[in-house]
């Protein structure tokens, strides 16, 4: 039996202080029960010989000094998988939400998880199509990467993510595919919008859903991203399965870890968010990835609403600095009403390389994306000069690449939320566009893919 | 051993009582699963230990084993080609034992004990020997021979030498010093925040050639000299260190990833044993060691990461090879600073940064150089530093960026918005600078082309002019230039374009010789100047921008090198004749 304590001495915040206590461990698990009687969990943030700081996972409201009473569990927080997951709904501390029962543990798994051995590493390059131009054509998408998407609020992230789940496949294999999607913080609506998607296309018997939604506990959302980990891994390492884990919103997730930190009286970094975010997001983003000799894969796309659309914001910012790449959407495209409104030019995906080209796409794939990407910025670039000195002052290329750009992006990057375009098609379409250019000046491809493509018509 | 207890535990920090007689910086072993850690602070009786793993599950009342010596590396034939974590512990070894995930509390020795090496003695009995000479050497991979060295303080008489094979913990020679005799094994021991000492430091003036035309041409590197590549991120960091460890004409490559992606480390072990040294033709993997402590693995072995690395590349640099260590990246390694200062409640500085940001990276900095090494031989070795900053936002008035420029001499100035126009290597030509210019200057003229740096000065100035020239296209539009300026807007973008832009990953233009550089660049500015000439006598800009050798300029640098690279050499003669022709034409 464990000890319970009633020397509760300071609640602040998210934190509850405790006293007189004795062999309590670094990040156990700890059960409080509130005057009330419900039952609550948290774990121990630091420890020493009189007392120990807890944080509450369900928030802190209706506990007092006097009656609250705390019980350390021994162990740190863990999920209980097994195959049943699937398909399987839960809240954001892995309880039951769908009314189902209670998983029976094949294996207990920590949720903070191990770091996968740099050597035990297998780089990813297995291409995967999403169906999405400006995604597959441009910033290519491969099995165990980690791709966020920067989104601004009130622009389509969840329904390019839901698109991408949707569409994904690995060209030419059928295989063990799920998806593990967690929600941190978002509206119900929002969450809702996703599980019925999911439902219309059949994935949700292939899904599994952690849902801690806006009016939920907020500090219950540092547990909910990495539960959706731990599945993930489960099921890729264990059940040799491809998974795909979208996250929404990172946002909110950094936000509850500025609250702890501002509970803890700890020195802020930028904007307040405590110095260690770096290390506290890339505990969970680098857990994406492949490991040799096994089947399995995380491919890893978390999604973030940067606050007035600032990249330098620390979140985005730190968040590019871990994962390989990011899809950059931008409001000016929306505003012009094209779907998906991702701007190429800032998006990358830093493992499209080994991921593309003969055997895997096609031949000319990188050519033309880096030919597409040029022409693009050229035409930007021409588009900004024709608002400063008027049209009339363009010279001939620089029109050309400015009606370049407008088609691209009403034809290369605009296309239909179920529209699923093969890479194939998605290279013509980008040829199409090259074509408007003269032969000459298209220096980023190979002479000897010119040749074959160019001159080829539709 | 004597031994503290624990009075606190925080994360990364931990607080032992009763550790009197414990030192700074002294290792020691925490909890009954004895996790390594080191002391960084000592108040009356208690030590502040910061713990390279994750310390959940440890509490107040555990055991803290104080070792009494510093954290140290192990130095010695077997580092070559290994891929250690922050604190020297080998991974594969690490896998081998645990599977594919790290766990904690692993106690494995840093370099192979049962390997047998064959160890060749230069000694014989009787001769009398300095601190810094060589006993011997083992052929460690084809490309490197191990130089056993006599540790520092041990002058004397060899007594006994020892020749054949070995293993690393057998008595290779002993000397013999006033009375006293030392033995000396294959490996030596020395504590990671030590530098290793050398006779004396020199002046670098040697080039490092990366193969990257815009670094060695433009803003070169000594060797034995020190530069940082601060950029946001996506503007190609990574790829630009890659391409250095890949290339660079140093003997041995120390890459410490420090903090960064797991996947990016995977990328350099799969791709290195395949790649190939162009000087050699061996795998490159036998000349380079990896500290690989990436992102998700414990943030205070991130700290020591930097250290290990940098021990591992003196102890080279004291054989006399020419060593170059790339850091990725040295914000990762100010954050662990930061981190494990916020938890032990100093004054922070700026952004939360400690006040001692600066020194450190300052002290860091400077154990690279141009040394003669200890030995009675007086030998050269060099020690090369680049280290890669990730500023948040790419703001360069980060306090890391600040405190490493104020100590590095070449700074290469990654940009994102050429990032998203795809120039790569995005290095910014206007705002990068290298200070090693000047005395590189001789080496580049006497080995490589007499007037190798007169063009170099002519292609900076024509950036420059570009930048000027396209102020005033953007009021006043193109047409408004003279012709005279408009082809020097032709010819800078040719010089970007078709030499500073460089694809990582195209087989030939992945890699650049010095010479072909002078080649490629000496074709541009003739071309340029032949223009110039020909404008005056009064040909049409149109004409000369129309020229078919424009194209073969730009192809130049996907030509296959070869010897004296005849092709390129041809591209001279042929501008010579194609504006013979367009004057002939004009009668």
């Amino acid at each position: 039996m464990h000890k319970e304590y009633l020397t509760v001495t300071n609640i602040v915040g998210p934190l509850v202080i405790v006293e007189k206590i004795v062999d309590v461990k670094y990040g156990e698990l700890v059960e409080i029960s509130s005057p009330g009687g419900q039952l609550r969990r948290g774990t121990v943030l630091d420890v020493s010989t009189e007392r120990a700081v807890v944080q509450v996972f369900e928030g802190t409201t209706g506990l007092d000094i006097d009656k609250s009473s705390i019980r350390f569990l021994g162990g740190s927080q863990t999920l209980a998988v097994s195959e049943e997951i699937v398909g399987r709904i839960f809240d954001g501390s892995g309880n039951p939400k769908d009314g189902g029962p209670k998983i029976i543990a094949k294996k207990r798994r920590d949720i903070n998880g191990s770091p996968i051995n740099p050597q035990a590493r297998d780089y990813p390059s297995e291409f995967i199509q999403t169906g999405i131009s400006s995604i597959d054509g441009m910033n290519s998408l491969v099995r165990g990467q980690k791709l966020p998407i920067f989104s601004g609020s009130g622009l389509p992230h969840a329904r390019i993510a839901a698109q991408i789940a949707r569409q994904s496949k690995v060209l030419g294999k059928k295989e063990k595919f799920a998806v593990v999607f967690g929600a941190m913080g978002i509206t119900f609506e929002e969450a809702n919008f996703f599980i019925e998607d999911f439902r219309d296309t059949g994935a949700l018997e292939r899904s599994v859903i952690f849902l801690n939604l806006a009016n939920e506990p907020t500090i219950e959302r540092i547990a909910t991203p990495r539960l959706a980990l731990t599945c993930a891994e489960f099921l890729a390492f264990d059940l040799d399965m491809h998974v795909l884990v979208v996250l929404v919103d990172y946002t909110f997730y950094a936000e509850a870890l500025r609250e702890i930190s501002a509970a803890r009286k700890e020195i802020p970094g930028r904007r307040g968010y405590p110095g260690y975010l770096y290390t506290d997001l890339a505990s969970m983003y680098e857990r994406a990835g492949r490991i040799k000799e096994k089947p399995g894969s995380i491919t890893y796309i978390p999604i973030l609403t940067m606050p007035e659309d600032d990249k330098t914001h620390p979140i985005a910012d730190l968040t590019g600095y871990i994962t390989e790449g990011q899809i950059m959407l931008s409001r000016e495209l929306h505003r012009k009403g094209i779907y998906p409104p991702i701007d190429v030019l800032p998006s990358l995906s830093r493992l499209k390389d080994k991921g593309i080209g003969e055997g895997k796409t096609r031949e000319d794939h990188a050519d033309v994306l880096n030919q597409l990407f040029a022409c693009y910025a050229s035409g930007k670039e021409a588009r900004e000069l024709a608002l400063i000195l008027g049209e009339a002052a363009l010279s001939d290329m620089d029109k050309i690449y400015m009606e370049f750009a407008e088609k691209y992006e009403d034809e290369f990057v605009c296309q239909g939320e179920h529209e699923s375009r093969s890479i194939a098609d998605t290279l013509d379409i980008g040829w199409d566009l090259l074509r408007m250019v003269p032969k000459g000046e298209l220096k980023r491809i190979r002479p000897e893919f010119l040749d074959k493509y160019y001159s080829l018509e539709k | 051993m004597k031994k503290g207890k624990i009075i606190r535990t925080a994360g990364p920090l931990v607080v032992a009582s009763d550790c009197l007689g414990a030192k700074m910086y002294d290792m020691v072993k925490i909890g009954d699963i004895g996790l390594i850690g080191e002391i960084i602070e000592l108040k009356e009786d208690r030590a502040f230990i910061q713990v390279y793993e994750d310390t959940t599950g440890i509490g107040p009342g555990e055991p803290v084993e104080l070792t009494g010596k510093p954290l140290s590396v192990e130095l010695g034939p077997g580092l070559i080609s290994s891929v250690f974590d922050g604190i020297q512990r080998p991974l594969d070894v690490i896998k081998e034992k645990e599977g594919d995930f790290i766990t904690r509390g692993i106690d494995v020795p840093p370099l192979n004990r049962e390997k047998k090496w064959d160890f060749k003695p230069f000694v014989k009995k009787g001769q009398k020997v300095e601190e810094g000479d060589f006993l011997g050497e083992i052929e460690e991979t084809p490309l490197i021979k191990h130089k056993i060295m006599v540790p520092s303080g041990k002058n004397g008489t060899v007594i006994k030498i020892k020749k054949g094979k070995m293993l690393i913990e057998e008595v290779a020679a002993v000397i013999k010093s006033e009375e006293k005799e030392h033995e000396v094994r294959l490996f030596q021991v020395w504590s990671i925040r030590k530098n290793r000492l050398v006779k004396k430091r020199e002046m670098p003036e040697i080039p490092l050639v990366t193969g990257q035309r815009v670094l060695d041409t433009l803003f070169p590197l000594a060797k034995g000299g020190t530069a940082c590549i601060p950029g946001p991120f996506g503007s190609g960091k990574t790829v630009v260190q890659h391409q250095l460890a890949k290339w660079s004409d140093a003997q041995i490559i120390v890459f410490v990833a420090c903090g960064e992606r797991g996947n990016e480390v995977a990328d350099l072990l799969l791709s290195f044993p395949k790649l190939k040294d162009p000087s050699t033709g061996r795998p490159l993997m036998e000349r380079t060691i990896i500290i690989a402590n990436t992102s998700n693995m414990p943030v205070a072995a991130r700290e020591a990461s930097i250290y290990t690395g940098m021990t591992i590349a003196e102890y080279f640099r004291d054989m006399g090879y020419s060593v170059a260590l790339m850091a990725d990246s040295s914000s990762r390694w100010a954050e662990a600073l930061r981190e494990i200062s916020g938890r032990m409640e100093e004054m922070p500085g700026e952004e939360g940064y400690p006040a001692y940001l600066a020194s450190r990276i300052a002290e860091f900095y400077e154990r690279a150089g141009k040394v003669i090494c200890l030995g009675s031989d007086n030998r050269e070795g060099a020690l090369s530093v680049i280290g890669a900053v990730s500023p948040p936002g790419g703001d360069l008035s980060d306090p890391v960026v600040q405190s490493t420029l104020k100590v590095v001499k070449v700074f290469w100035a990654l940009d994102d918005k050429l990032a998203n126009m795809r120039h790569f290597p995005a290095i910014n030509w206007l705002n990068s600078y290298s200070l090693y210019a000047e005395s590189i200057k001789d080496y580049w003229d006497k080995e490589i082309a007499e007037d190798f740096s007169e063009i170099r000065q002519e292609a900076m100035k024509l950036l420059e002019k570009e930048s000027e020239l396209q102020e005033i296209a953007r009021l006043v539009g193109v047409e408004s230039l003279s012709d005279q300026d408009r082809l020097v807007l032709e010819s800078s973008k040719s010089i970007r374009e078709d030499f500073l832009h460089q694809n990582a990953f195209h087989p030939q233009d992945t890699y650049t010789s010095l010479r072909k550089q002078y080649l490629m660049m000496r074709t541009i500015i003739h071309f340029h100047n032949s223009g110039l000439k020909a404008l005056k006598e009064g040909i049409n800009l149109e004409d000369i921008l129309k020229l078919e050798i424009r194209e073969k300029i730009s192809k130049m640098k996907f030509l296959e090198e070869k010897g004296d690279d005849p092709d390129v050499l041809d591209l001279f003669i042929e501008i010579n004749n194609v504006f013979k022709e367009l004057l002939k034409k004009k009668g």
